[in-house]
């Protein structure tokens, strides 16, 4: 009696592993495949893209393109920031049909900070506070109808607050 | 817990403008602790302003932006006495969210 018992766990057992090593393939297949189907799609939080450490390269994968620059941006920043931990920066645009708005350090280990979506309605106008790790361009890029304008400022940093 | 988020929202009739600053450490991942270890990655990942059931503004973060962010922008409507709802979620999954009266 026991033993049938044993040999109907055992069985019941394998059964368990083999329909758990399919569903475990399934989900993998499934994990693998969707990255690439949820790139193309604006709304995912672009991973890829701010793990780039050059500024072309995140701004290639966030928008598959080029900016030009353009003196319709407007951009904000300090021309020396005692404190590289917390530099104001602020963008506003006369663009029309804003749907984005980034910034990126080129000279941060990762250039890109801070990606915007602008709904319609929406004004296209941003301020926040970055971090610099030192005196490096600040790059502001404006995707308006489909095309992208940037502007860029460099900002000095010194370390301590000391103004040397 | 009190919440992480401080909003304030002020409407002139035509737009409303939107101040937000949250708690957070935003840890970059690429700065290290008084012993030489390298803190992890802690940082928001996406913060997201509702007005009326639809995402008037929607913030996708680094490491880059500053430890306790402060972010400013407005758009075109909003009621005063009407509700802004704010969220975030981190590179940890950790999530807050909380509503503002616009006023």
């Amino acid at each position: 009696m026991s033993i049938t018992d044993n040999e109907f766990s055992a069985t019941r057992r394998l059964v368990l592993k083999g329909a758990g090593t399919v569903a475990l393939a399934g989900l993998g297949v499934i994990s693998f495949d969707l990255p690439a189907a949820f790139a193309a799609a604006n709304d995912k939080y672009p991973e890829e893209a701010f793990k780039q450490k050059s500024e072309a390269d995140a701004v290639k994968l966030l928008y598959g393109r080029t900016a030009e620059l353009s003196d319709k941006v407007k951009m904000d920043a300090p021309e020396i920031a005692e404190n590289g931990a917390v530099v104001p920066v602020s963008v506003s645009t006369t663009l029309t049909d804003v749907t984005s708005i980034a910034f990126l350090v080129s000279e941060n280990p990762n250039a890109l900070i801070a990606s915007y979506k602008i709904p319609a309605g929406t004004i296209p106008s941003v301020a926040n506070r970055i971090k610099m790790a030192k005196t490096s361009n600040v790059i502001v890029i404006v995707e308006a109808a489909g095309k992208l304008y940037s502007a860029t400022k460099e900002v000095k940093v010194t370390v301590g607050g000391c103004g040397g | 817990m009190a919440s992480t988020i401080r909003v304030r929202a002020t409407s002139n009739g035509d737009t409303t403008e939107v101040q937000a600053l949250i708690q957070h450490p935003m840890d970059s991942g690429f700065v290290k602790d008084a012993r030489g270890q390298i803190i992890p990655p802690h940082f928001i990942q996406e913060l997201t302003f509702e007005y009326d059931g639809k995402a008037v503004f929607v913030a996708d973060w680094g490491g880059g932006i500053s430890k306790d962010p402060y972010v400013k922008f407005a758009f075109k409507g909003g009621k005063k006495g009407d509700d802004l709802k704010v969220s975030w979620v981190d590179n940890k999954g950790a999530t807050d969210t909380t509503t503002a009266k616009i006023q």
